[in-house]
């Protein structure tokens, strides 16, 4: 017994595993896939109404339980999810290309462009991000598509502040300098030698903003101007648990901790990669 | 005029004497206005436009779905739809610089009144809020700086990670929950009107305003949390303790006073995110405030309430902000002394 216990001791160590890494991506593989494969999955469609178990707890039958009409509450989770991650992962890319094209100009040229881009984004912050994206999906109707749109507008100026603060820096740079010299085009200098990097800052600031723009599309569809129902969205549902808080709570908790555990992970993550980012691109600013 | 008060100033920059100080801040101060008054002149034009991008016809949303072309003539004619867009613009600018907003074809109020009436339910709101965050805020914050890395730290900022996670309305049903529903110590709906019972008004107020400090507190507390450690590791504070000043001394009179300047912008920064908070909780406790009415003009399609609302929304926040800006130029004489040369 002693051996075993030296010999155990002598092994070499397992690498520890880095739960801070592991749970929240753990977690968003989770939900990508219940979101994914939801469909094949052996429970009710979203919509479908079991009379015999209203409101009911967690079962082998209904996973996370049923709603006031018997929906099921896992189906409607992993479909709200595709709402949530359809809006949350695409609105960003509007604001990444769009913000990040604007935030260069704004870096590289001077005078007139420069002020007017710095005018609308300023124009585009002075609306509070839920009030924005209220009036837009008002305009736009109510769909996923238009809120999607409304969104990834309203995330431009982040964008375009993060990169023009990122490439201000780099523009002072030799390299710039060389390429100019060598008479390279504004073009070339921007989308070849700035633009490469600024890719990881970018790239790290997309994921917070991913988790931006869940929390608004929760907000959007709680208030009932953003998808909607009978079409299952996580802060549709939260709202419509609300009549039923005193006597069954777990209908607005389940959607609720299924987007505090997905906009955690993305936060955390994203801390992480931003201080691995600053740590590599330390050296270029 | 620009560059004669730069030339003017460049001499007298090395000196902490109050002219160039001064005169520094206030050509800042008419660059801003400059800036300010192109913002605003975009912000109320995409405003105005943003029903002109509607789909179908502005007078439908008045009428009722058969109505004779006759009808529709004359509400276009009353809206002035009949008159260029540029002309309708400057009247409706102008109507709205006096403080007229037209009215709601959908209640037929006036929108100007109907934000009027609502304004000090969310003002009031705002302020609780504030007030609920430092309060959380200040004391969690300046004891995770202080004891940064022990455990109290780690549970803090655990706490504040995790409460950053979690949107208004899903602090709004937990604490509802919570405290009125199983501990029963606080109504959740109900609003009393302070001219009634100033008590019952605070009462009936704390969930909601607490529902934005949850929010607001852990982004303050994580800003003050590493302000106040990077702080007590600087020289004067050494200097300070070789004194023999106390611990509370020290953190109270040394490393909160530089913290409250960053503190100071970041309050004004996050009214954007509070004012949207403030719609979410009026919507979820039904107070009668400014969010309320902007969420029902979406809900009833009542387009010109939304755009009344979204201009004194978008206009107040602009104005904060520059004040916000202003403030801090004036209390931290470092930033006008960076920024001038």
């Amino acid at each position: 017994m002693t051996a075993l216990a030296d010999n155990v001791a002598r092994l070499p160590r397992a690498p520890a595993v880095d739960w801070r890494l592991a749970l929240p991506v753990g977690w968003l593989i989770l939900v990508f896939t219940a979101a994914l494969t939801v469909d094949w999955l052996p429970v009710p469609t979203p919509t479908d109404m079991d009379f015999m178990a209203l409101e009911a707890l967690p079962s082998a039958e209904h996973w996370l339980g049923t709603d006031q009409d018997g929906r099921d509450l896992f189906s409607r989770v992993a479909h709200g999810a595709r709402v949530s991650l359809t809006v949350g992962f695409v609105a960003p890319l509007v604001g990444l290309v769009v913000g990040t094209l604007l935030g260069l100009l704004s870096a590289w040229y001077g005078g007139f462009t420069r002020s007017s881009i710095l005018v609308a984004l300023d124009a585009m912050l002075a609306f509070p991000g839920l009030v924005l994206a209220m009036a837009l999906t008002a305009i736009l109707g109510a769909s996923v598509g238009s809120v999607t749109l409304a969104l990834g507008v309203l995330s431009i100026p982040a964008f375009a502040r993060i990169s023009r603060a990122r490439a201000l820096p780099l523009i002072q740079r030799e390299f710039v300098l060389a390429a100019k010299t060598a008479g390279a085009s504004d073009h070339w200098i921007l989308m070849r030698e700035v633009l490469p990097n600024m890719v990881m800052t970018l790239v790290t600031y997309t994921l917070t903003i991913v988790s931006v723009m869940i929390v608004i599309e929760g907000a959007l569809s709680f208030l009932g101007v953003g998808v909607p129902p009978p079409a299952p969205s996580w802060g549709g549902m939260i709202s419509e648990g609300r009549s039923a808080l005193e006597r069954a709570p777990h209908i607005s908790l389940i959607p609720a901790a299924a987007m505090f555990f997905t906009v955690l992970s993305l936060n955390v993550l994203g801390d992480r990669l931003r201080r691995r980012a600053e740590a590599r691109e330390g050296g270029l600013s | 005029m620009q560059g004669t008060a730069s030339s003017a100033n460049t001499p007298g920059m090395s000196g902490g004497q109050p002219g160039p100080r001064l005169s520094a801040v206030f050509r800042r101060l008419g660059r801003r206005l400059l800036h300010l008054l192109a913002v605003l002149v975009i912000v109320s034009l995409v405003t105005f436009l943003m029903l002109e991008l509607l789909p179908g016809n502005l007078a439908d949303s008045f009428l009722h779905e058969n109505a004779s072309e006759a009808e529709v003539a004359a509400i276009e004619a009353e809206l002035g739809l009949d008159r260029p867009l540029p002309e309708r613009f400057l009247g409706w600018a102008g109507n709205a610089l006096q403080g007229d907003l037209g009215r709601s074809p959908v209640s037929g109020e006036s929108i100007s009144v109907a934000i009027a009436e609502r304004l000090p339910v969310t003002l009031q709101l705002l302020v609780y809020a504030q007030v609920l965050s430092l309060a959380i805020a200040l004391p969690l914050g300046i004891i995770a700086g202080y004891r940064e890395g022990s455990s109290l730290d780690r549970l803090i900022s655990g706490g504040a990670l995790g409460s950053l996670a979690m949107p208004h309305f899903v602090w709004g049903i937990l604490l509802i929950l919570v405290l009125s529903i199983w501990l029963d110590w606080l109504p959740a709906t109900g609003y009393v009107p302070f001219a009634e019972s100033p008590a019952g008004n605070l009462a009936s107020l704390f969930l909601p305003a607490l529902t934005l400090a949850m929010v607001e507190a852990p982004v303050y507390l994580r800003l003050l949390r590493s302000d106040i450690a990077s702080t007590l590791r600087e020289d004067y504070i050494v200097v300070a303790r070789a004194k023999g000043l106390s611990d509370r001394q020290i953190l109270l009179h040394h490393a909160l006073r530089p913290s409250s300047f960053t503190l100071i912008t970041l309050m004004g920064i996050n009214i954007g995110n509070l004012i949207g908070g403030s719609v979410i909780v009026e919507s979820l406790f039904a107070l009668p405030g400014v969010g309320r009415l902007l969420v029902e003009g979406v809900i009833r399609r009542d387009f010109f309430t939304v755009q009344g609302v979204v201009l004194v929304i978008a206009v107040a926040f602009v104005l904060v902000n520059l004040l916000v800006d202003l403030a801090y130029n004036l209390l931290d004489p470092r930033l006008s002394h960076d920024r001038a040369r």
